[in-house]
């Protein structure tokens, strides 16, 4: 018998308002957790360094978008650009002389301020025209980033990163860089869980899904609107600072493009709007299928002894890259995480729920 | 002040602003029939200037049969994308559907670039690059032939709308639900308008390729075609025409006072604050339709 679960209903508001809204998914995440914990010591420092740790912080990065397009419903084309203002403010404070515990914050914080900027964007105008206006200011900063060497650093407009220390502890090596963005990422992910639970998460969801109705039932929707937007630029602003602490070691303008905002809104759709484990799949999918197919590609070509063009070896991540959204959107529009739901709800129902009883 | 100076730098601002007209009717053309805002306008003008290419150089074909074949394949290839991708999503939120023309602007850019490789090829159109002169303005004969053409199209486009075709992509701009309840097929209308749009992407490769080569560039003239649509207003086509004349002129004639002041490059910054002042002041643009939202 093929049958489903139509979703996961409550019958009391304890039960409703539980973290994890079944023990298969609390279970999960301590095993992903300890997983998480233990990557350094079972996966190799190049896997490590070049997968685990990218993942990591793009994840913590998108569910920080997730939190503005996904729960507050405000679309956001520029997120790059402020991921951008905080790894330079929070690199220009390191730099300074200021621990890196505050330079991140700093970072972090003025991230908030900017990207702010965007809400007021979003309090004229919503959808298509939103969208539209944040993609134009991601345009404006990235100018002002490339048109200012005090800013992006001198004729070669790129910014050696100190080395990161937390606590007073120098982190130089491949795990301790793993630790930080594996810490960040933990973090975020808590805070996002725990959204979904307080009055500031159900204030965003009604936001988004009718503005003007939040308002008449005494949601201050403009209030919550720029709450969203700073908020999720903060992390967007500690996320861009680790990104260059522990991964590329140099800001450069091109690492916070109009492409990479591009990316990370693929990320958080194509894992699912107000998804968090959905992030996480859309992430994983976004950044390292297309290197695994172009790989592909090369031993298949190998092995069948064709040659296949230098050029266009290097343009076919980017084809998989964008086929990959479009396959995702019209498989499920509302993304992985709708179905792993989908996928674990009809275990739910059918060989699991045998050994319940 | 030097007025010649002035003029020159008008008249070829407002003949480039012609050419992101061309850009723009295809935004506009599928916007007024489905609402849909297409992203992949930048991919679809690569695609069709590459298509032309590819006739023309590896095919061997003259221009003037290359180029019309080359609409019709791309013809084929609008009403495919609307087939096979745009149908399943449409009614879902504006996000999803941003979401796939960005996918498909990234797909079809990254396939074309596979198949022909990224190096700039020059279209070759045959229009001499000397300089037209009138009294003491210059002025380049590629724009002016690609304003032209745009101009062109503008008429044909204006005309297209007075046929049976064209009356009941009105109706479907106008009212989804309407124009199904009369017997309109809502569906082949969407289609129609993409695969025109995708025949006003093959004029503005050609016209565009002529000018700055046949490369990955031409996707980048999606922020100006936004920009030149949101202004003229997403759904009005004389809009495009009007406020690409007004875009164009702005950006020469600003960015000549703004570009000593900053050192260079401002153009891309006075198209986005045209595009954010545009949006703040009046989001349906200078001849768009103000919808009124119901709560």
């Amino acid at each position: 018998m093929f049958y489903r679960l139509s979703g996961v209903h409550h019958a009391n508001y304890v039960s409703d308002s539980r973290i994890f809204k079944v023990p298969a998914d609390r279970n999960l995440t301590a095993f992903i957790f300890l997983i998480g914990l233990a990557a350094p010591f079972i996966i190799p420092s190049l896997y490590l360094n070049s997968y685990m740790l990218p993942w990591l912080i793009w994840t913590a990065a998108a569910l920080g978008l997730n939190l503005v397009t996904g729960w507050a419903g405000q679309l956001h084309l520029g997120y790059a650009a402020v991921m951008a203002v905080g790894a330079y403010s929070s690199i220009h404070a390191a730099r300074f002389g200021v621990p890196w515990e505050f330079a991140l914050i700093i970072g972090g914080l003025t991230s908030s301020v900017i990207g702010s900027l965007f809400a007021f964007a979003a309090l004229r105008v919503k959808g298509l025209y939103l969208a539209l206006t944040t993609l134009a200011m991601q345009f404006v900063m990235d100018w002002v980033l490339t048109h200012s060497p005090a800013i992006s650093g001198g004729s070669h407009a790129s910014l050696q990163s100190p080395t990161l220390a937390l606590l007073g502890q120098e982190i130089t090596t491949d795990t301790g860089f793993y630790y930080v963005a594996f810490g960040w990422c933990v973090l975020v992910t808590i805070f996002m869980l725990n959204l979904k639970r307080t009055g500031l998460g159900r204030a965003l969801v009604a936001v988004r899904e009718k503005d003007f109705a939040a308002a008449i039932l005494g949601v201050n929707s403009f209030y919550y609107k720029i709450l969203a937007f700073a908020t999720s630029s903060f992390i967007a602003g500690v996320s861009g600072a680790l990104l260059v602490a522990t991964f590329f070691f140099l800001a450069a303008p091109e690492q916070f493009s109009v492409a990479v905002s591009i990316q990370v809104l693929a990320m958080v759709i194509v894992g699912g709007l107000g998804s968090i484990i959905g992030s996480y799949f859309g992430v994983a999918l976004i950044l390292l299928v297309p290197g695994i197919v172009n790989g592909l590609v090369v031993t298949l070509s190998d092995g069948l002894g064709m040659q296949i063009d230098v050029e266009t070896l290097a343009h076919i991540p980017n084809a998989v890259y964008g086929a990959l959204i479009v396959i995702i959107l019209l498989i499920e529009p509302l993304g992985l995480g709708k179905l792993y739901g989908n996928i674990r709800d009809y275990l739910m129902v059918w060989p699991f729920d045998q050994f319940k009883k | 002040m030097d007025w010649v100076f002035l003029s020159e730098l008008a008249i070829n601002g407002a003949l480039t602003g012609l050419l992101y007209s061309l850009f723009a009717i295809g935004l506009v053309l599928i916007y007024k029939a489905s609402s849909v805002p297409n992203l992949a306008q930048g991919g679809l003008t690569m695609v069709g200037a590459y298509v032309v290419l590819a006739l023309a150089r590896d095919v061997g074909l003259p221009l003037w049969l290359a180029i019309p074949l080359a609409a019709v394949v791309m013809f084929g290839l609008g009403f495919g994308i609307e087939r096979v991708a745009l149908r399943r999503l449409a009614g879902r939120p504006v996000v999803m559907i941003l979401m796939l023309t960005l996918g498909l602007d990234i797909f079809l850019r990254g396939t074309t670039l596979a198949i022909w490789g990224g190096t700039s090829r020059s279209m070759e159109l045959g229009v001499s690059y000397d300089p037209l002169f009138f009294d003491d303005i210059f002025i380049s004969r590629i724009h002016l032939v690609g304003a032209g053409v745009a101009l062109a199209l503008f008429v044909a486009f204006m005309l297209f709308f007075r046929t049976r075709t064209g009356i009941k992509l009105r109706a479907i701009a106008d009212d989804y639900m309407a124009s199904w309840s009369v017997g309109i097929s809502v569906e082949r209308g969407v289609g129609l308008s993409w695969a025109l749009a995708s025949v006003v992407a093959v004029a503005a490769g050609v016209i565009w390729g002529e000018i700055q080569g046949v490369d990955q560039a031409l996707s980048l003239l999606l922020l100006k075609g936004l920009t030149v649509a949101v202004l003229g207003g997403l759904d009005s086509i004389l809009g495009a025409v009007i406020a690409g004349i007004i875009l164009g002129v702005v950006e020469n004639v600003v960015s000549d006072f703004l570009d000593p002041l900053v050192g260079g490059g401002s153009r891309e910054l006075i198209v986005a604050a045209v595009l954010i002042l545009t949006v703040m002041i009046r989001p349906h643009g200078l001849f768009g339709r103000h919808d009124i939202e119901r709560v």
